[in-house]
């Protein structure tokens, strides 16, 4: 026979939300003290699927540790890839043709319409909507479908080379994007009029976890978590790299610092990403996917580089320490969502526990990424 | 242009006595050519403006472990946020560099590495935690993976590795 507990009034207790549960969309576990459905305090709890990527860089040689990178991210995999060649690319001096650039620029902003999707369905069903969950996919089944044309893959994609791309694009693909663009932007219309008018929605993401400017950069907040509080940051608008000044985008910010903010940015980037594969495809040079001299063995001189690209889930960072040999010396990742996720434990106290895991949602977590 | 702000705020770091008082401009690329040619003597502490489009990144600070608490403070200042944290074993120089990259929310662009070198047999470093709270989990990642101890740090307990792991596993001699 249980005999039920009775707290003191002034009493807490300990929650564990994970590292088992649905909210946490993976291995993640939060520990929460409770005073009643209010949270006191709480400790994030990662590393249960920690795969020590940085090692593996360490043992393996450049090329056998590229795949490795779109392991990280399975919802965005091609923006960690494209970091990875382009700072492999700048180290070792390797020219990369003005084709194979574009291509990367439309794949990746493909791949990162694909993410939004995903996290746009999963977000909402957290909040208790289900069918916008099956609308997402069927959308972002499309772009998976031209994806695994392509590339050969649908989630964990290994498409570029050192010095350009594995496979060159032919005319079905250009079709396919073609008629998938007006697609998007008639279902965007569509999630705008589902979702975002809804007011049980507004009500429950208008106000919530408000993140201030200043903690954000505390914590080295980006993507939409830093946009949505007003920060005008992004990567490929900060700090041009690939193809992405040839384009013209707008960074959408809002002002509001709540969940709902970070929503609205997500959906506009979706919108803004159709607009750059627009004048990709319409701007695309003909020519070779590879460059002639490409090097068989990669050995990067001496010395310290990083670079920063920005993926679906923001700004993403990667730090190469050579020695000269055929393996690199050090190889940091900097994964965005570690930064994004660690401002949850203050920003959540005080909240409502439903709401706090509305936050946890907006946040856009994939936990490998963030556990590596 | 906050490059040149923020090397003149770190400067101050560095104190040059014997130095004439010839430009800055005309001694950073001698100092670079010094650093890349001759690379068996150590780095001096001081700050070297790197070419952007090679190493993606402008300011490089080598600052001494003391200086580090003084010269984040200046960073923060100047409003950067703190990218990540990260660490080198330097095991034939039997020493540890713990690398600090920190950016800015700005079309103004200056990305800034602050790097310093500790003894590798007893890694220690002061906390920056009071500063960014978000080197936090830096900390402890660096710590997990080098056995590098920040001092003041409230809660260095393992965060990626298992919590009973007594290993580290970013050790060159580190044998699984």
């Amino acid at each position: 026979m249980s005999v039920p507990i009775r707290l003191q009034p002034d009493e807490t207790f300990i929650l564990n939300v994970g590292p088992q549960h649905p909210a946490t969309h993976g291995v993640l576990r939060v520990k929460m003290e409770m005073d009643g459905e209010y949270i006191v305090s709480a400790e994030t709890v990662i590393g249960y699927i920690h795969r020590m990527h940085e090692k593996m860089g360490e043992i393996k040689t450049y090329p056998q540790f590229y795949m490795n990178l779109s392991r990280m991210d399975y919802l965005g995999a091609l923006g960690y890839s494209h970091g990875h060649v382009l700072l492999i690319e700048k180290a070792a001096g390797i020219e990369v043709p003005e084709r194979a650039e574009y291509i990367r620029a439309i794949t990746v902003e493909l791949n990162r319409i694909a993410s939004h999707l995903f996290w746009f369905g999963a977000f909402v069903m957290d909040l208790g909507g289900f069918s916008p969950l099956m609308y997402a996919l069927q959308d972002r089944e499309y772009i998976l479908d031209m994806l695994e044309r392509i590339t050969g893959s649908r989630l964990t994609y290994s498409y570029y080379r050192f010095g350009g791309l594995y496979n060159d694009i032919d005319d079905q693909f250009i079709e396919s994007v073609k008629k998938f663009i007006p697609r998007m932007r008639k279902s965007l219309k569509k999630y705008h009029k589902l979702v975002t008018g809804n007011i049980i929605f507004r009500k429950r993401l208008e106000g919530n976890a408000i993140l201030s400017k200043e903690t954000c950069r505390k914590y080295g907040a980006s993507s939409a978590v830093a946009r949505g509080s007003g920060i005008n940051y992004d990567v490929r608008r900060n700090e041009p790299y690939s193809v992405y000044p040839e384009f013209n985008f707008d960074i959408p910010v809002y002002h509001e610092c709540d969940s709902m903010a970070r929503y609205k940015v997500r959906m506009d980037e979706i919108e803004q990403s159709l607009r750059i594969i627009e004048q990709g495809i319409a701007k695309l040079p003909d020519g070779p996917i590879m460059p002639k001299k490409a090097p068989k063995i990669i050995k990067p001189p001496k010395g310290d580089y990083y670079q920063a690209v920005e993926t679906a889930r923001g700004n993403f960072g990667i730090r190469l320490v050579s020695d000269g040999t055929k393996n690199p010396y050090r190889l940091k990742l900097r994964s965005p969502t570690y930064s994004n996720m660690h401002l949850f434990d203050e920003t959540c106290t005080g909240l409502l526990i439903m709401d706090a895991l509305a936050f946890m949602g907006s946040l856009d977590l994939v936990i490998p990424e963030i556990d590596r | 242009m906050i490059v040149e702000k923020t090397r003149k705020a770190l400067e101050a770091l560095f104190p040059q006595p014997e130095q004439e008082e010839s430009s800055a401009e005309k001694i950073e690329p001698s100092e670079q050519e010094e650093a890349e040619q001759k690379e068996e003597t150590p780095r001096q502490n001081g700050i070297i403006e790197r070419d952007y489009s090679v190493h993606g990144y402008h300011l490089d600070v080598q600052v001494d472990p003391a200086q580090l608490y003084v010269a984040v403070k200046i960073i923060d200042e100047l409003d950067y946020f703190i990218e990540s944290i990260t660490g080198v074993d330097w095991i034939k120089e039997n020493q540890m560099e713990v690398i600090y990259d920190f950016s800015r929310y700005d079309f103004d662009l200056c990305r800034v590495v602050i790097r310093t070198r500790i003894d590798r047999e007893d890694p220690k470093l002061p906390t920056i935690t009071p500063i960014y709270a978000g080197a936090n989990w830096h900390e402890r990642e660096t710590h997990d993976f080098f056995g590098i101890k920040f001092e003041g740090h409230p809660h260095l307990i393992p965060l990626l590795l298992p919590e009973d792991a007594d290993f580290h596993p970013l050790l060159k001699d580190f044998k699984a």
